[in-house]
């Protein structure tokens, strides 16, 4: 397989990869397959001192070698991260998240809590689980497999992320530590440089026009007059993917 | 103490934090027997897993104290979704940090403890007795104050304990379980064996030994009494039961069905039924595929 074109679920990958890039040693946390793929591919890779868990509470670093193994082949552990831990180092800033979104506004207010009305919801979801200390604290991003207009929406049921209006409104100190970084969808990269820290076009994958992106977006985005097409995987990281990081092709059922 | 014991010293309307974490390490026999008794009215303080949805599909619950409800590898607690789209349960829902906050208040008897997590959230909006604190430093930062959550009594699982109540955790993640001891005026730890005191220090380092006599006031040993959820090293989430377990709640006939097969005859009936369901479950053309 190694050779042929890349696909969607690997432009996303990198795509999420590339939200890690240039933060050294931090903690990343990433929801879902695609981001967790990114991450240890941002890892392997550009941003080596990024530190990743096994899901639970152990921290796992590419093997160096020094065991006998060829480096970055297997995994080791270096550290424990119990969930107090995480929250510590949440509060200390030193924590990359990517997280979901059942609908996402212009200005990046999140929600995974409910859709519908709080007190008696449609739909019961996750609940707001760390969004809002998460976007209080440190940087965050976002991944959406499905970029649609009921998830990127004008106005979200229960705010559980911060976005930046709201930031804002808290005037003074309050929002020192809130950075909302990117947000990766199947369909394009954005991040949140228009006007007031709003939503904007950074970049569409393959195949994708800027009026496709617009179609599918609840709320008026911004782009500038050129909008460049998402870097596509290198061969060298198409192989880290497929042959070391997910052989058995887990990444296309995410986009299914 | 007997699981009976525990229950015999609550009543209704308690406020009860479970320790553990989603579907890890929740002191299910403990939550089953709470589930079986004649108690209503509860509040639980949880980080949500079946623990709140079985208490939920009992009656037991007036309201639900969390940052979520899951079943980790299911993402969303059945029980709690319908209670919550039925409006039957009420809710404090609190970012996942502020929950640890309150209970660490509660635990060092402050009435609140200040904290960036809540702020412009909708956390805020849902929680009219939430309030910001400022700083009487020159900084004048404006912070959440989480208010204590004290606890009337608290359950926790671990793997060993001893019986005057030392308790060790064996897996790889502590949860919050001291502190929910802490913030209760009484706790109670069952755990997988009561070994002698001089076998917890051979079984894991003195770090493993996360509660102390200090902390709880009755120790229950209960074997397999986290399933179906996780206790590592001493078993996995039981995969498939949960799956049931979720199947099951689907309708009112088919979680009258698992009640009568697994809830109805106290921990050894459900310890035997799983059993039962286990040996079903090995052989495909068993029961497991056609109890759900």
């Amino acid at each position: 397989m190694t050779g042929s074109e890349p696909t969607l679920a690997e432009i996303c990958v990198v795509a999420c990869a590339e939200a890690w890039r240039g933060d050294g040693a931090l903690v990343a946390s990433p929801m879902g397959l695609i981001p967790t793929l990114g991450a240890r591919l941002a890892q392997l890779t550009f941003e080596p001192d990024l530190l990743l868990t096994d899901g639970e509470a152990t921290l796992l670093a590419p093997s160096d070698g020094s065991g006998g193994e060829l480096a970055g082949t297997e995994r080791e552990t270096e550290g424990w991260l119990p969930f107090r831990e995480v929250f510590t180092m949440l509060a200390a800033g030193r924590r990359h998240v990517m997280m979901g979104a059942s609908q996402l506004d212009q200005f990046g207010n999140q929600n995974i809590s409910c859709i519908g009305d709080w007190v008696r919801p449609k739909a019961q979801l996750l609940g707001v689980r760390g969004a809002p200390g998460n976007t209080m604290n440190h940087p965050v991003s976002y991944w959406l497999p499905k970029h649609t207009r009921r998830v990127l929406v004008d106005r979200v049921d229960m705010v559980s992320g911060v976005g930046y209006d709201r930031a804002a409104g808290l005037g003074g100190r309050a929002a020192r530590f809130h950075e909302l970084r990117r947000v990766v969808t199947n369909l394009a990269v954005l991040d949140f440089a228009g006007p007031d820290h709003s939503m904007r076009l950074r970049s569409v994958h393959p195949g994708v026009s800027v009026s496709d992106v617009a179609e599918a977006t609840g709320f008026l985005l911004a782009a500038p007059y050129q909008v460049p097409q998402t870097r596509l995987p290198t061969v060298a990281e198409l192989a880290l993917i497929r042959d070391h990081l997910d052989p058995q092709s887990r990444r296309d059922q995410e986009l299914a | 103490m007997t699981l009976a014991d525990v229950i015999g010293e609550l009543r209704s309307g308690m406020t009860i934090g479970i320790g553990g974490w989603g579907s890890r390490r929740k002191p299910m026999a403990l939550v089953r027997a709470l589930a079986a008794s004649s108690l209503t009215g509860l509040t639980i303080v949880s980080y949500g897993g079946p623990d709140v949805g079985l208490l939920i599909a009992a009656g037991k619950v007036r309201r639900v104290v969390t940052g979520f409800v899951s079943l980790d590898s299911i993402p969303l607690e059945p029980h709690f979704r319908q209670a919550r789209q039925r409006g039957a349960v009420e809710l404090t829902e609190l970012d996942e940090g502020m929950l640890h906050w309150g209970l660490l208040a509660a635990a060092h008897r402050l009435p609140f403890l200040p904290m960036r997590a809540g702020l412009g959230s909708d956390v805020m909006r849902v929680n009219l007795h939430l309030r910001t604190v400022r700083s009487p430093y020159a900084d004048g930062e404006e912070f959440v104050a989480v208010p204590a959550l004290a606890l009337d009594a608290a359950f926790v699982h671990m793997n060993r304990a001893d019986a005057r109540g030392n308790g060790q955790y064996l897996g790889p993640d502590p949860y919050f379980d001291d502190l929910y001891c802490l913030a209760a005026k009484r706790a109670y730890l069952s755990c997988e064996r009561i070994v002698p005191t001089s076998e917890l220090t051979a079984a894991g380092p003195v770090q493993s030994l996360l509660i102390n006599r200090a902390m709880v006031a009755g120790v229950v040993e209960t074997p397999s009494g986290a399933h179906f959820t996780s206790c590592v090293p001493d078993y996995d989430r039981d995969e498939s039961f949960q799956a049931l377990y979720a199947r099951s709640a689907g309708s009112p006939e088919a979680w009258e069905e698992f009640s009568a097969e697994f809830l109805s005859g106290g921990e050894d009936g459900y310890q035997a039924a799983v059993a039962r369901f286990r040996s079903g479950a090995a052989d495909p053309a068993g029961a497991a595929g056609t109890r759900a």
